[in-house]
């Protein structure tokens, strides 16, 4: 298991199976987050919080999700200076061959921006919710179960700073990102892919990138338009 | 149809008198190139016109100069074996370059493959991971009759596909993390799709790998940039083949 783990390739199954965690992860949070934007009255995206504050289920998963986050990280900061050591003189004509924004030569650059993004966004709600308490976050009027007023407090940074909607559109399309090469990427990494697959997983990768990217943009660009 | 000659282009190569010298570029002008030269021939016109001018030479790896033997590695203006796709560098024509370029050629920059001299490296880590597991230990005897152990056709392809990697090292070199994944991948599969090489399936990738990661070679993002490099065209579904032969292992 040690040699494993020192592998290259051990890493990079960990970063692989971590990673696919993570898009299950993100596919659930998008779909309660899309709640935001088909229920004006926020009914909706509260009782799905508060089904998540309160599931057992969900409860279990959350330390778990914050260790693949901290698995992907540090495997990610491992593997990327172990390459950039293999290659200790760069080519002075550079590399022609994939384009510069290609996201598979930037995944670490991607993923660091998410991750600065991931530390906003925590402050943004998490703490919030789970710590400090906000005077929005007062429970919603006529309802017969105690719940947090996630929405309002959701809302409120979407309609009244800009500035957020414009990092929040912007973290989407990262996302997108670096999930359009992430995706394949991990199948082909555990072994799973070949001839036929990888058009299909490549095809795959990039519907749920543009999925994820056009889905959590959406979001913020719906409540600063409608309010 | 006589080829175009170009009056003049730009050499602009790097120098480097031993492993352990620091090196830099220089650029030289050539006169006179027909675009129907091969690259290295130009690069023999270039070496000839420095020993008239009584310089050093340009040191770089050539043999077979028809696509088989792997050893003109040259990186061509931010290409490995030049602008042309699934060709070596002998096999690049001067067509491809026009009046009054400047060429940059590089040596392969991969850790794992020290600069010996000027644009020629060493690149024996390739064997060193051939040597870790690229054999197989059965007496197969003598040529048998083609039909005395039945192969699935597709298998048969597979395997021919991959057993036509050169070990020439663009993959190596295109890689933003200089890894050795298609050279592994094509070793790796060329025995893993052959009965033959069955008997030493379980530690094969294993023991290639572990000497990839020991020599230094990166590891693999994925980026697909070896394959389109590749002069043989190595798909990367082998890489593919290579992690299922290691996981399985
Ligand atoms: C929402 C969060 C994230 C998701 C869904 C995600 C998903 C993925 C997936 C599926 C892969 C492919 C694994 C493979 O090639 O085997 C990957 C690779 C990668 N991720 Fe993430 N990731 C996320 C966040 C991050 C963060 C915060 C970083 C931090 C620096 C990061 C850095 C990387 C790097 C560097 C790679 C490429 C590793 C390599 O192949 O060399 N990711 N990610
Ligand atoms: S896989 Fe292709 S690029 Fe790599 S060494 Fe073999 S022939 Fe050369
Ligand atoms: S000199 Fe042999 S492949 Fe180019």
């Amino acid at each position: 298991m040690s040699s494993f783990l020192s592998a290259s390739i051990g890493r990079k199954v960990f970063m692989s199976v971590t990673g696919l965690f993570l898009i299950l992860f993100l596919s659930l949070h998008l779909t309660l987050n899309l709640f935001l934007i088909f229920d004006d009255s926020g009914n909706l995206f509260n009782q799905a919080a508060h089904f998540m504050e309160t599931n057992p289920m969900i409860r279990i998963m959350e330390p778990l999700l914050a260790l693949g986050f901290i698995i992907h990280i540090i495997w990610a900061a491992v593997l990327t200076y172990n390459n950039m050591k293999a290659r200790p003189q760069k080519y002075e004509s550079g590399d022609q061959l994939l384009s510069w924004w290609a996201p598979s030569k930037n995944m670490f650059i991607l993923g660091s921006m998410i991750l600065a993004f991931l530390v906003l966004h925590i402050f943004n709600f998490w703490v919030k919710l789970k710590i400090t308490g906000d005077p929005l976050l007062d429970y919603p009027a006529g309802s017969n179960v105690e719940m947090l007023n996630t929405y309002n407090l959701v809302s409120n940074l979407f309609i009244n700073y800009p500035i957020y909607d414009l990092i929040y559109v912007i973290a989407g399309l990262l996302v997108g990102l670096h999930i359009s090469h992430g995706f394949w990427s991990a199948f082909q990494t555990i072994g799973l892919n070949n001839i036929n697959w990888m058009k299909r997983l490549k095809c795959l990768a990039n519907i749920i990138g543009i999925i994820f990217a056009i889905g959590f943009a959406a979001i913020p660009i719906y409540f600063l338009l409608k309010f | 149809m006589a080829d175009k000659i170009l009056s003049k282009i730009h050499v602009k190569v790097w120098r480097q008198n031993n492993p352990k010298s620091k090196g830099k570029f220089e650029t030289y002008t050539i006169e006179n190139i027909s675009q129907g030269n091969s690259f290295l021939e130009m690069m023999d016109i270039l070496n000839d016109q420095l020993i008239r001018e009584g310089k050093d030479p340009v040191a770089f790896d050539h043999d077979c100069r028809e696509g088989i033997c792997g050893s003109c590695s040259l990186y061509i203006n931010g290409h490995a074996h030049g602008p042309d796709s699934q060709v070596t560098t002998c096999q690049l024509h001067m067509r491809k370059f026009h009046e009054g370029q400047t060429i940059t050629v590089e040596p392969w920059r991969v850790g794992a493959f020290p600069v010996i001299k000027d644009v020629m490296v060493d690149r024996s880590a390739f064997e060193k991971i051939q040597q870790a597991g690229g054999f197989i230990s059965v007496n197969t005897g003598g040529a048998p009759d083609g039909n005395t152990i039945l192969i699935s056709q597709l298998d048969a392809e597979e395997a021919m596909d991959a057993a036509t990697c050169i070990g020439c090292g663009a993959c190596a070199a295109t890689c933003k993390n200089s890894s050795a994944m298609l050279f592994l991948a094509a070793k790796v599969s060329h025995f893993a799709k052959l009965p033959q090489g069955q008997v030493e399936a379980k530690t094969r990738a294993k023991s290639m790998y572990a000497k990839m990661d020991e020599l230094g070679f990166g590891a693999c993002s994925n980026t697909g940039a070896c394959e389109l490099a590749c002069p043989k065209s190595i798909s990367i579904t082998h890489i593919a083949r290579l992690n299922r032969e290691y996981l399985k292992a």
